[in-house]
């Protein structure tokens, strides 16, 4: 347990990755509740598009990426906010379009010799003690902006249209929030990978909300959840020796099978339970929270 | 009847006010030219078909549309100047009931802009909410899931959501819809007793009865104004059908107006029933006793056969 422990580079890649999942765990109950999933793994490829622009007009990766992610982000919730076009379409478009830029200029310019394996699959060893610095950073500026604005998105997410009337800045919200995915996502791309970034930021929230009824509560334990996987992830792939980005997705995956199992077996019980005392009542409210 | 009579007019200024409003959504008109007011204590009911723009006038009182011409303005002032201080009360239907929130994450919600910068909730917002709980009867329910609840307690959830700001002013959109029989009469009840504790309401709804039944003032719109005033005198086969495009016929019962539905043979059979008995067809709606028979009244099928 403790052995691995005494590797420089592994405890940073731990840290990294636990700080990293709780990220994406924490922005994730945005993403999803927003239903707009996907967006983690539209943007991730978009970003990809921006490394690549940053690369070629040799600009820092963190700064040029970013600022990519961001404008996407941007975009998307412009074009959803037109309302005959859906969230799913406006990801599609974006972030495609994004990545396409990306691949266009490396196959343009054919010296391109940096490896972008890393980039798409995640690679724990490659994280330097700046990329660390970057990922403190970004849990900083998120921990801000939701103590500054834990009302705002609640109400924002749950009915942005009566969140407005009652003059809740929900254009502001959705761009803060947009900010902090894209940062996450810049972020965890070192240690994620482009391809398994969206499994990140999906799979925590779900297994949040199969526990909870409450938003602050699916804040929290998402956040948890997150950096638990991350957590788990690096000391699986550390023994199993695979790519990090795979390890804390399988991690993850199989946690969401535990816990889905176990509630199930539990509502099963309570309504059986309910059946039982013949009591409807009681069984309608303890039949879980996804019934 | 909860009002024997529509209340009366107070010399208090208006509490919302719209003078000559053409609005609408990306420049397409949906109410054009209405000019209306409304009374601190007026309980109001918008009648109307769907898209007839009763959504439409709630969220101009909200200022939260596009005005084309005219003026919106709610306790002295323009909306387009200041957000007015009102509580408000989505449709059920447009909730997302899997959303995680318990009654009282919701009911908080409605403190949000209370201190804006102040990042949580302050002992007094809390302290109103429990009040405002307690008075609608959900303290109990403060901690279950939203979809825990039946459909009375979810429309009181969200009416302490509008209400825990302490606002003067009411504003629900169809409150009584998609919701049963029972649980409307709740919701009709509760509103009432909070229009007499001096709040000022307006709903829009479907439910003609309802507003005939609890409400002192119904305003009929399609598109434009098609009627304002007492149940009793808007609820004409005349104006609904102005407004609504539809016979329907209307009648009294020990002093409500009942507007039923049109049957099959209205306007036909039961016309020429009623002339061949040598009866009037009126000109206008007249009320009948209970043991009268719902009588048609329309100019055109009186004029017509």
């Amino acid at each position: 347990m403790f052995e691995p422990l005494q590797y420089e580079f592994f405890v940073r890649g731990l840290v990294s990755a636990t700080l990293v999942g709780g990220l994406c765990g924490f922005i994730g109950v945005y993403v999803v509740l927003k239903r707009m999933s996907y967006i983690g793994h539209g943007l991730a490829h978009a970003i990809f598009g921006g490394a690549v622009v940053s690369y070629v007009m040799s600009i820092n990766f963190f700064v040029g990426a970013s600022v990519w992610g961001f404008v996407s982000a941007l975009l998307i919730n412009i074009t959803t906010r037109k309302q005959r076009i859906g969230a799913d379409a406006a990801i599609g478009i974006v972030t495609t379009a994004s990545f396409a830029v990306g691949i266009a200029l490396i196959s343009r310019f054919r010296t391109f010799t940096r490896s972008f394996d890393a980039a798409l699959f995640g690679n724990i060893l490659a994280v330097t003690a700046d990329d660390l610095v970057a990922i403190v950073l970004v849990v900083i500026l998120s921990a801000v902006i939701i103590i500054v604005g834990y009302k705002f998105f609640l109400f924002a997410t749950f009915d942005s249209e009566v969140a407005r009337y009652y003059g809740v800045p929900t254009g502001w919200v959705d761009t803060m929030l947009s900010l902090v995915l894209a940062a996450t996502i810049v972020v965890s791309i070192q240690v994620l990978g482009v391809t398994m970034i969206a499994a990140a930021i999906v799979i925590p929230p779900i297994v949040a909300r199969l526990l909870t009824n409450s938003f602050a509560n699916m804040m929290l334990l998402s956040t948890g959840v997150g950096a638990f996987c991350g957590m788990g992830g690096i000391y699986l792939s550390y023994y199993v020796d695979v790519s990090s980005g795979a390890t804390v997705v399988l991690f993850s995956a199989a946690l969401f099978m535990l816990v889905l199992t176990l509630t199930g077996i539990r509502s099963r019980i309570a309504s059986a339970r309910g059946k039982a005392a013949s009591r409807s009542s009681l069984m309608d409210m303890e039949s879980g929270p996804l019934h | 009847m909860l009002h024997p009579v529509p209340h009366e007019d107070t010399h208090e200024p208006p509490i919302v006010e719209l003078r000559g409003v053409t609005t609408g959504y990306e420049g397409r008109h949906v109410l054009t030219d209405v000019t209306m007011s409304i009374a601190p204590g007026d309980f109001v009911g918008l009648l109307g078909p769907s898209g007839s723009g009763k959504s439409t006038l709630l969220r101009c009182i909200l200022g939260t549309v596009d005005l084309y011409s005219g003026e919106v303005v709610v306790e002295g002032r323009s909306v387009t100047q200041r957000r007015p201080r009102a509580g408000y009360v989505p449709q059920l239907e447009t909730i997302d009931w899997n959303f995680p929130v318990t009654v009282q994450e919701v009911v908080m919600m409605g403190c949000t802009m209370d201190y804006p910068l102040f990042p949580w909730h302050r002992r007094r917002g809390k302290e109103r909410a429990a009040r405002i709980m307690d008075r609608l009867g959900i303290s109990n329910l403060a901690r279950r899931h939203i979809r825990e609840l039946s459909g009375g307690e979810q429309q009181r959830t969200f009416l302490a959501r509008a209400l825990v700001s302490n606002p003067r002013l009411l504003l629900l959109d169809e409150p009584t819809t998609g919701v049963d029989i029972k649980t409307r009469d709740d919701v009709m009840h509760l509103l009432d007793e909070l229009n007499h504790e001096g709040i000022t309401v307006v709903m829009s709804t479907h439910e003609i009865n309802s507003v005939a039944a609890h409400l002192p003032r119904a305003v009929c719109l399609n598109g434009r104004l098609t009627a304002d005033g007492p149940p009793g005198e808007v609820f004409t086969t005349e104006i609904l059908s102005r407004t609504y495009g539809a016979e329907m016929p209307v009648t009294d019962y020990e002093g409500i107006t009942i507007v039923a539905e049109r049957p099959h043979f209205f306007g036909r059979e039961n016309t020429r029933r009623r002339q061949r008995h040598g009866h009037n067809v009126a000109e206008k709606r007249h009320p009948v006793g209970r043991d009268n028979r719902a009588q048609p009244h329309s100019h055109r099928h009186g004029h017509g056969e």
